[in-house]
């Protein structure tokens, strides 16, 4: 991989955010105009149209963009860490766990009380099954010890979240194990950016400096150990990371799978198999490709709350089976 | 086998002589189970004393139900199949959303069923509490009922003078309901034009926040709000929601008086007509 393609492929991945970002914008049931609504956005005026654009499309907006990034860039931390292309905060639980957490802070009422129990409760989800999966799968991330860890956890917190949602007191909260499944990000406020972003900003922080360690990893524990990695206190700042990324986007959107399998791998080529640079790029791709799929849902079925998640699975699953395949073929 | 062949029997003279396969006719029920919250509010209407031994254990809850006190001095049931049959009724009354499976299992236990279709309408209601009767033997108090509630829905039923306002029904999930169902002719009754007709939801779905806020309504009826939490119900609390019902009416759906299609719509309907008159003197 030459010098200058690298820079492109981030300039490129930028431009196209911004553009998704701004069709979100602009995507919706009113169907207001471009100019119009973007004056509405940025001019004064408290009227309906306002309103729209600054308490729901823009927190809308705002929350795809954070939780692409956030599962785009966990995904590919966890593969370069596990040097596994099947490890994915989907797959092996982080966000079913969070789920349940979430699901928890609202039952009991914390998160009525305390606003930042929610992304709170979500987070200690994230971390005990990041935790609960690097402990089973070993240092290695052995492909079956992982897949395996990972469909335990899901299931285990998958039923968590439905007993406490099918005891609750509330006749709709079994409706919602849809949205802990699927993710949306249907009617979503400013509150929930408020809650998401600061935790996803100390995610993004404490994730990027891995990205030399990352790098080392990729010629076996041994040598990273002696260019000065430091293996407890990387795996320490992972673990926090991704908590911290998937508590809060699970928090807000629910659980929206395969972006961080995805993403990584479709870029993998482009930066030349290097997971220092992979890292920015599966964060910038993992934002657009939640902003499209919000964009699409919102194109496909107006007026229905189509989850997320079914569309994200749609593509992502068969990519799965592709991917198992090929490993299966490379006898890893 | 004697049993089975006198069984038999029964079933032949049965089929050769029709009346005695409709003792309803006849003879009133003396056993009636409810297991529906609808059925269980007609019945308890209309029932003569000591007719109705069982009504379902959502009759009882104040939240959901007009007649929670009458419930409280009955048992109740959770509409399964297994202790609906220990009672030993020999009517049990369903009603449209009823599990299907529980019916036809009932039916095959040879408890006789009756399934009162959901009311979306004045004339279902009307229907329903004239079947009702028939099924109970009680068609005199049927009659006298239905006279009643024909002249409370006559005083509430004057003209909204046109361009009649606009109301938008929207609760829990963002659930907006039209003018085929109940809530919608409450709506209509009231002298209002509902949001989700011009919507195109007139069977009632999901209005996103964005589109309710451009309908701009007039009167805003919120859904109620449940125990417990759900997700579902923050878009009740969403600010943009809030900024829309600043300064602006807004009534809540009391589920016993909106979910059932009996007598007691009218006191729904009497809150928003009162709703439009305090609209009219305000404008």
């Amino acid at each position: 991989m030459s010098g200058p393609r690298y820079p492109l492929l981030i300039a490129a991945l930028s431009a196209l955010v911004a553009v998704l970002f701004l069709a979100s914008l602009l995507t919706g049931p009113a169907g207001i105009g471009a100019g119009q609504s973007l004056a509405a956005l940025f001019g004064g005026g408290d009227g309906t149209l306002a309103l729209i654009m600054r308490e729901l499309r823009l927190p809308r907006a705002i929350l795809g963009l954070l939780v692409g990034a956030a599962l785009g860039m966990s995904g590919a931390v966890l593969q370069g860490f596990l040097r596994n292309p099947l490890a994915e905060p989907g797959l092996i639980g982080t966000s079913a766990s969070a789920a349940l957490g979430a699901v928890l802070a609202i039952q009991t009422g914390l998160s009525a009380a305390f606003p930042l129990g929610l992304p709170l409760a979500a987070l200690a989800g994230a971390a005990l099954s990041v935790l609960l999966v690097l402990a089973l799968a070993g240092p290695r991330g052995g492909t079956l010890a992982l897949i395996l860890a990972g469909i335990a956890i899901s299931a285990l917190a998958g039923a968590g979240t439905s007993l406490v949602l099918n005891l609750s007191s509330n006749p709709f909260a079994a409706n919602e194990i849809v949205f802990w499944m699927m993710g949306s990000l249907a009617d979503r406020s400013m509150l929930h950016v408020w809650i998401a972003a600061p935790f996803m900003g100390l995610g993004f922080a404490v994730l990027w400096p891995t990205r030399q360690a990352l790098q080392a990893l990729t010629l076996g524990e041994d040598a990273a150990a002696s260019s000065g990695v430091h293996l407890g206190r990387l795996r320490l700042m992972l673990v926090a990371g991704i908590a911290a990324l998937i508590g809060s986007a699970t928090a807000v959107a629910g659980t929206v799978g395969f972006v961080g399998l995805v993403v990584p791998h479709v870029l993998r080529r482009a930066v030349g198999a290097s997971p220092a640079r992979l890292v920015p790029a599966a964060a910038l791709g993992g934002a657009a490709t939640v902003l499209a799929a919000d964009i699409a849902v919102r194109l496909i079925a107006p007026g229905r709350d189509l989850k997320l998640g079914v569309l994200t699975a749609l593509v992502g699953a068969p990519f799965f089976l592709h991917l198992i395949l090929k490993t299966r073929r490379e006898g890893l | 086998m004697v049993g089975r062949l006198g069984l038999a029997a029964c079933l032949l003279a049965g089929l050769a002589l029709p009346g005695f396969l409709q003792p309803a006719a006849a003879d009133p029920p003396r056993r009636v189970l409810s297991m529906n919250l609808c059925t269980d509010q007609l019945a308890m209407l209309l029932a003569a004393p000591g007719q109705l031994v069982s009504v379902s254990y959502l009759a009882r809850d104040p939240t959901a139900s007009a007649m929670a006190e009458e419930a409280a001095r009955l048992p109740v049931n959770h509409g399964l199949a297994e202790e609906i049959v220990l009672m030993r009724p020999d009517l049990v009354l369903a009603g449209g959303w009823t599990a299907s499976g529980t019916i036809r299992l009932l039916q095959r236990l040879d408890v006789p069923v009756e399934v009162f279709p959901v009311e979306t309408d004045i004339a279902g209601i009307r229907a329903n509490i004239r079947r009702m009767g028939d099924v109970l033997g009680r068609e005199a108090a049927a009659e006298a009922l239905l006279a009643r509630f024909d002249a409370d829905l006559a005083r509430l039923a004057d003209a909204s003078p046109a361009p009649r306002p606009r109301a938008a029904l929207y609760a829990v999930n963002g659930y907006s309901s039209g003018s085929a169902t109940l809530a919608g002719q409450i709506v209509a009754l009231a002298g209002f034009d509902n949001v989700a007709d011009e919507l195109g939801l007139p069977a009632g779905g999901v209005l996103a926040l964005e589109t309710l806020l451009l309908s701009d309504p007039d009167l805003l009826v919120e859904g109620r709000r449940y125990p417990g939490h759900a997700r579902g119900q923050e878009v009740l609390d969403h600010p943009a929601l809030k900024a829309l019902t600043a300064g602006r009416p807004a009534e809540v759906m009391a589920d016993p008086d909106w979910v059932c299609g009996t007598p007691f719509i009218l006191r729904a309907v009497a809150q928003l007509r009162a709703a439009r008159l305090a609209l009219r003197g305000a404008r």
